[in-house]
């Protein structure tokens, strides 16, 4: 009887639908009408000034943090969340370092822009260059991008192959190992005092540039325009043939395995590409920052970037940077409350995973297979 | 490379690596325990340990003992504290269980949400130890978080030489803590193989439905597992404080890792393998801090885990609590 009632409820909210359906179901020139209007706010949030919505600004308060350096933050750490859903969210492997991938992109920037860090000043002397010589900003973006999809490839080469949870812990050790060698490798990077003078668009920090440190919205924009270009490049990939790969594996390995989907070739895959977009973060945040030290990039921020996933909903990109931006900008705004912060994230984990695993806003699929599960394990104890 | 000092000292650092594996091996145990049962890794559990460390603390505090005791009141004070670390320990364990674990197993939920719960419960227990926790057993302020190290109390042995055997000298600390470890090892070794509740762990952790059917109590048995392995880890508390002297909130986390990654090298699920890693582990780390230096003792951990993980996953002893006895 229960059965029938919860039945008919569900085929009548299946018709009003959801959001999302409804959304979907908009003609295309309403639907790419309203993404148009919805980015230009994007765009406009620095300023923000309308009524009602001005109570969302972080810097009302005396000690208030700068508007758009907390935008811009939101913004790094909405990439994060993206290239981690990858990871997490569509193949389904918990990446507990993926803070190394975000410092190796920081450290990228720093080692190689900077005329401050050891390694150019190496290279200085070694191809008899002039004292104020640095790669230049635009040519480490590449660097940063290689160098995580490296690091990603050979973290994941011999780790791919083990159980999941083993994964779990082994990443955790990386991120360690990462902090650990950029502290202890003095003459590399310097260690615990890190480098300054990192680049951004504009050179070296100083006064009057356009990418500067006082006025912070230049840099909110051009993260910005990374998050929009990140959605793009994740949307595409999701609905390709390593999309598809992926949500099989997560699914089930050996069934995936069976219909001809190598899982450790698109795991790799997953793992490089998702590093590699922390490592674009790594890079945002170090050119803005204009210091990078090794404190920074504290395990505790790998835990941080899973909470972001998990409470937002793995594997939904609106739902991961929702998560991304609810966890940067709450604590923001509420500083006065910043003592009991990581306190609330960790029960808010615990209260999210144990009343609704599947996340904030859930990936349709992946609520499906949370709901197919506890049917398995009703049945198995009737 | 230091190869010199380490061969001139191999015994001496062997003996100081023992010592050192010794606590691992105790924390280790409840995450094998765990395993063994649940194919679950309790992340918590590292926040089990902290949990211990400063409760023991707490019950010297309350006692009332301020200054290093005579040996008699010494081993009193170390037994009371065992007591109390070990129910510290083993009731935050059951309630963590109870709390965030026991929803999901009725969900079957897949092993990362339950991997994710245990790091949200594993923030909570931290943070609520810096804020309130230790400062309140400690007997300090409550009005700023504690988020330094808790040194001030009584050390309560002397770690005098007791004796020496070709030149390697044998410490009051590193015999307390070998001996202890052995000991808990033991009591809990005949407890899982020689009980009527240790064949019921043997029997879920073999097949959970089949015990299910035999009558054996399946909630009862992970409760079960779970105290045991949180007693361990009161007792490797105790231990650590007699040993380094000082705790912090977050003192459990890198030893956590350590201590999965002893029970991982040792065989994960495996009782006697997580006595060998953890003294395996404790020896490899005294080696590498001598060869290399100390702030790289940490990477020799990982990259031990990494490499035993690639080319033997199921650890030396093998994996299996239901198979303890053979």
């Amino acid at each position: 009887m229960s059965g029938n009632h919860t039945a008919a409820a569900q085929a009548a909210k299946r018709q009003r639908g959801s959001i999302g359906d409804r959304w979907r179901r908009l003609p295309r020139w309403q639907r790419v009408l309203g993404a148009l209007a919805g980015i230009v706010f994007l765009y406009y949030l620095p300023f923000l000034g309308i009524p009602g919505l001005v109570y969302l600004r972080t810097d009302l308060a005396d000690q208030g943090s700068a508007w758009s350096a907390v935008l811009f933050n939101c913004a790094v750490y909405v990439i994060i969340a993206l290239g981690l859903n990858v990871v997490v969210g569509l193949a389904g492997l918990l990446d507990l370092g993926y803070v190394g991938f975000f410092a190796l992109g920081a450290y990228s920037v720093a080692l190689f822009g900077s005329t401050n860090s050891p390694v150019v000043k190496a290279l200085q002397v070694k191809l008899g260059l002039p004292q104020d010589w640095a790669v230049a900003w635009a040519l480490c973006i590449p660097i940063a991008i290689v160098l995580a999809m490296i690091s990603g490839v050979i973290l994941g080469w011999p780790t791919l192959r083990l159980r999941g949870d083993y994964l779990a812990i082994v990443t955790l050790g990386f991120g360690e190992i990462i902090r650990i060698c950029a502290r202890n490798l003095d003459g590399v990077t310097s260690g615990a005092q890190g480098i300054s003078e990192v680049p951004g668009p504009s050179g070296p920090p100083a006064a009057g540039n356009l990418f500067g440190i006082i006025d912070t919205k230049p840099w909110y924009w051009l993260a910005l325009t990374v998050v929009l270009f990140v959605v793009f490049l994740v949307r595409r990939l999701e609905n390709s043939r390593p999309g598809r790969a992926w949500l099989a594996i997560r699914e089930d390995e050996d069934a995936a395995a069976v219909m001809g989907v190598y899982p450790f070739k698109f795991k790799l895959w997953a793992f490089a590409i998702g590093a590699a977009l922390g490592g674009v973060a790594g890079f945002l945040y170090g050119s803005k920052a204009g210091f990078v030290e090794p404190s920074q990039f504290d395990v505790n921020l790998s835990i941080l970037f899973v909470a972001m996933v998990v409470v937002g909903g793995s594997g939904n990109m609106a739902g991961v940077a929702l998560g991304a931006v609810l966890l940067t900008y709450l604590p923001e705004r509420f500083r006065e409350f910043s003592d009991y912060r990581v306190l609330v994230f960790g029960m808010a984990m615990v209260a999210v995973m144990v009343l609704r695993p599947q996340g904030l806003i859930p990936s349709k699929r992946r609520a499906r297979e949370l709901h197919d599960r506890a049917e398995e394990a009703k049945v198995n104890v009737a | 490379m230091n190869w010199d000092e380490l061969i001139g000292g191999i015994g001496q650092h062997t003996v100081e690596g023992l010592s050192k594996g010794a606590i691992f091996a105790l924390v280790a145990l409840g995450y094998t325990l765990v395993y063994g049962v649940l194919k679950l890794i309790n992340f918590a559990h590292s926040e089990v340990f902290m949990i211990g460390t400063v409760a023991v603390i707490g019950a010297w505090h309350f006692m009332g003992v301020t200054e290093t005791p005579s040996i008699g009141m010494a081993i009193v004070f170390l037994l009371v504290g065992a007591v109390v670390a070990a129910g510290a320990s083993g009731g935050v364990a059951v309630l963590v269980e109870r709390v965030a674990y026991r929803r999901l197993r009725r969900m079957n939920a897949p092993p990362l949400i339950f991997l994710i719960t245990a790091i949200g419960v594993s923030l909570t227990l931290m943070e609520f130890m810096a804020l309130w926790g230790a400062a309140w057993m400690t007997g300090k302020s409550t009005d700023i978080p504690l988020r330094m190290n808790i040194q001030d109390f009584p050390r309560m042995l002397e770690d005098t030489t007791i004796f020496t055997i070709g030149g390697v000298v044998f410490k009051t600390h590193t015999l307390l803590l070998i001996g202890a470890a052995l000991l808990m090892m033991f009591i809990l070794d005949v407890f899982i193989n020689k009980t009527r509740y240790g064949r019921g762990v043997r029997a879920v952790a073999q097949n959970a439905d089949t015990a299910a059917l035999m009558g054996v109590n399946q909630d009862r048995v992970i409760m079960l597992i779970f105290l045991l392995g949180g007693i361990m880890a009161g007792v490797a508390a105790l231990l650590w404080n007699v040993r380094y002297g000082y705790t912090k909130f977050d003192v459990g986390f890198v030893l956590g890792l350590k201590a999965f990654t002893a029970a991982v090298l040792g065989g994960i699920g495996n009782l006697r393998g997580a006595l060998l890693g953890g003294l395996l582990l404790g020896v490899v780390e005294v080696y590498a801090s001598v060869l290399f230096q100390s702030r790289w003792e940490d990477v020799a951990a990982f990259v031990v885990l990494v490499v035993v993980l690639m080319f033997r996953p199921t650890g030396l002893l093998g994996e299996s609590l239901g198979r303890a006895r053979a």
